[in-house]
C-alpha cells in the first residue's frame, strides 16, 4: 500500500487563540478508509479541511506523494444551492470545470443513479428528505469521480436507519471505485463499522493519540451484531477513552 | 380563512362604526365626511383622481426602477472593487442620506433642480435605494460559506463564483429590499409633491390633498388619501407576488440554513 497523502507535524491556532491541532502526523493509504474518531471540538474537521487546501496550516506540511489528485468534500450538512435543481448541485464540478451541458448532465444523471435518486433529477432541495439531500451531495463529490474523498460527519444529521443504509451505500461505492476515503465522526460505531483504519485525536489541542488498525469484517446489518464488529467497537471505545 | 376574513370584518366594523357616528353627530362634511361621501367624492371626481394616481405612480415606479439599477449596480461595484476601505467609506454615507428625513431634504431639492419631475424623482429614488442596496450587498456576500469553500476547492474563477453563487444567493434578500424599497418610493414621491406643493406645477395625489385641502374640499382629500393607500398596498402586493413566484422552489428551510450557518461562525445563537 502506498501513501496517497502525507500529514506532517500538521499544528493550526485559530484567530481567537485557540489552539486547535498540535503535531499531527498521519498517512493516507490508496484505497483505504480511514475515519478521523474524536471528541466535538478536537480538531478533526480542521485537519479535514486542511488536508483539502481548505484551510493553511500553521505548522506542518501537508504532502502528496504521487500529486494531488482531484478531491471530493462532503459536508457535514448537504449545502445544496437551494437555487438549483438535483441535476444541476451534483453537475456543478464538471460546470466549474468547463465541461459543455450535455456530457456534464449526463454524467450528473450517472451519479444520482448510483446513489439510488434515478427520477429526482429535476428536484430542489426543498422537495428532498434530509437522506436524499445527502445523498445528491455525495453525489456531486463524486460526480468528477476523485480518487479520493473527503467528509465531514456527514451523516451526524440523519435518523440512525437512513445513517446505515448510507454507511453500507458508501462502502459499496468505495467497493465498487476504489475511491480512498477520509471520514471524520464522532461515532465510536460509525467509524467501527466503516474503518480499515482508526485515527483517535484527543481534544484541545489535538494530537494523534491512537491509530487502530482493524482486521477485514463482513458487513452488512447482521455484521453489527457479531464478534468482529463487537470487538472493533471495543477498541475504538477504549481508544477514544484513552485520549 | 379566517385569517383574510377578520381584518376585512374589522375593516368594515371600523368603516360601519364611523359612518354611524358622523351621522348621530351631525359632523358637517368639511370636518370629518363620513365613509360614504368620500366614497361618493371617489366615484363623482374619479377622472381628476384617477389622472393624480398615474402621474404620482409614474414617479415613484420610475424611482424604484432607477433605484434597483443604482443599488444593484453600486453593490456590483463594491463586490467587484473588492476593497473594505471603499465599502467601510461609503455605506455610513448611504446611511447619512438614508436617516436624514426627506421632508427636510427635498426643499433643497427643488431648489437646485430646475425640473419638478427630476427633483420629485431624486426624492423618491433616495428613499428607495438605500434598502436596495443594502440588502443586495448583503446578500451577494450572504451564501453559505460552505459552498464558497465547494466553489474554492473545485477551482472556480471569480465570475463563477459571481455568476453561480452571490447572484443566485442574494435574489431573496434583493426581493425583501425591493418590496420595501416600493412602499418607500410611494412614500418619497408624496412627500416631494407635497414640498413642491402649488409651486411646482404637480397634479399628482398629493397635490390633489392640498388643493381640496384649501378648498374645503375635505371628502375628495379623503379620497385621494385613500387612493394613496390602495396604491401603497398595490405595490406591496405585487411586489409580494413576484417574491413569491420567483423564490416558489427555494423553500423556507434551505435559505434559513444558510442564515444560521453564517450566524453561528459569527458566534451568534440565531440568524
Amino acid at each position: 500500500m502506498t501513501p496517497l497523502l502525507r500529514l506532517r507535524g500538521i499544528g493550526h491556532r485559530f484567530p481567537g487563540g485557540v489552539q486547535a491541532l498540535a503535531g499531527v502526523s498521519l498517512e493516507v493509504m490508496r484505497g483505504e478508509v480511514l475515519c478521523l474518531l474524536g471528541a466535538s471540538g478536537c480538531g478533526k474537521s480542521t485537519l479535514l479541511r486542511i488536508a483539502a487546501g481548505l484551510l493553511e496550516p500553521a505548522q506542518g506540511a501537508v504532502e502528496w506523494p504521487g500529486g494531488r489528485p482531484p478531491i471530493g468534500f462532503v459536508f457535514q450538512d448537504a449545502t445544496l444551492m437551494p437555487w438549483a435543481r438535483a441535476l444541476d448541485n451534483v453537475a456543478l464540478p464538471l460546470r466549474i470545470a468547463g465541461m459543455p451541458r450535455a456530457g456534464r448532465h449526463a454524467r450528473a444523471a450517472a451519479a444520482l443513479g448510483a446513489l439510488g435518486l434515478a427520477g429526482f433529477e429535476r428536484a430542489f432541495p426543498a422537495q428532498l428528505s434530509g437522506g436524499m439531500r445527502m445523498r445528491v451531495a455525495i453525489a456531486r463529490a463524486l460526480v468528477t469521480d476523485p480518487p479520493l474523498l473527503l467528509m465531514d460527519e456527514p451523516f451526524a444529521a440523519l435518523d440512525e436507519i437512513t445513517r446505515w443504509r448510507l454507511n453500507d451505500e458508501l462502502l459499496a461505492l468505495r467497493q465498487a471505485r476504489g475511491t480512498t476515503i477520509v471520514f471524520v465522526t464522532h461515532s465510536t460505531a460509525e467509524s467501527a463499522y466503516l474503518a480499515d483504519r482508526v485515527a483517535v485525536l484527543s481534544p484541545r489541542p489535538g494530537r494523534l493519540s491512537a491509530l487502530l488498525d482493524f482486521a477485514p469484517m463482513a458487513r452488512g446489518r447482521h455484521a453489527r451484531s457479531e464478534a468482529p464488529f463487537a470487538a472493533r467497537l471495543r477498541a475504538a471505545g477504549d481508544a477514544l477513552e484513552a485520549a | 380563512m379566517t385569517q383574510r376574513l377578520l381584518p376585512a370584518l374589522l375593516l368594515a366594523a371600523l368603516l360601519a362604526l364611523w359612518e354611524a357616528l358622523v351621522r348621530w353627530n351631525g359632523v358637517p362634511p368639511y370636518v370629518l365626511p363620513g365613509p360614504v361621501a368620500i366614497w361618493r367624492a371617489l366615484v363623482a371626481d374619479w377622472p381628476l383622481l384617477w389622472a393624480s394616481l398615474l402621474v404620482t405612480l409614474r414617479v415613484a415606479l420610475l424611482a424604484l426602477l432607477l433605484a434597483v439599477l443604482g443599488g444593484v449596480a453600486l453593490a456590483l461595484a463594491l463586490l467587484l472593487a473588492q476593497s473594505p476601505v471603499l465599502e467601510r467609506a461609503l455605506l455610513p454615507l448611504a446611511v447619512v442620506l438614508q436617516v436624514t428625513p426627506i421632508v427636510a431634504i427635498a426643499p433643497l431639492l427643488l431648489i437646485w433642480l430646475d425640473s419638478v419631475l427630476a427633483a420629485l424623482l431624486a426624492c423618491a429614488w433616495i428613499v428607495a435605494f438605500f434598502p436596495i442596496l443594502s440588502n443586495t450587498v448583503q446578500g451577494l456576500n450572504g451564501a453559505d460559506p460552505h459552498l464558497h469553500e465547494l466553489f474554492r476547492l473545485h477551482g472556480a474563477r471569480r465570475w463563477q463564483t459571481l455568476l453561480w453563487l452571490r447572484l443566485p444567493a442574494a435574489l431573496p434578500f434583493f426581493l425583501a429590499g425591493l418590496r420595501v424599497a416600493g412602499g418607500l418610493a410611494l412614500i418619497g414621491a408624496v412627500v416631494a409633491e407635497f414640498v413642491a406643493g402649488a409651486g411646482g406645477a404637480g397634479s399628482g395625489l398629493a397635490f390633489r390633498i392640498l388643493e381640496a385641502g384649501y378648498q374645503l374640499r375635505i371628502p375628495r382629500m379623503f379620497a385621494a388619501l385613500a387612493l394613496i393607500s390602495a396604491a401603497g398596498i398595490a405595490i406591496f402586493a405585487a411586489l409580494g407576488l413576484v417574491q413569491r413566484l420567483a423564490l416558489r422552489r427555494w423553500g423556507g428551510r434551505a435559505v434559513v440554513a444558510g442564515c444560521r450557518r453564517r450566524a453561528h461562525l459569527r458566534g451568534h445563537d440565531r440568524c
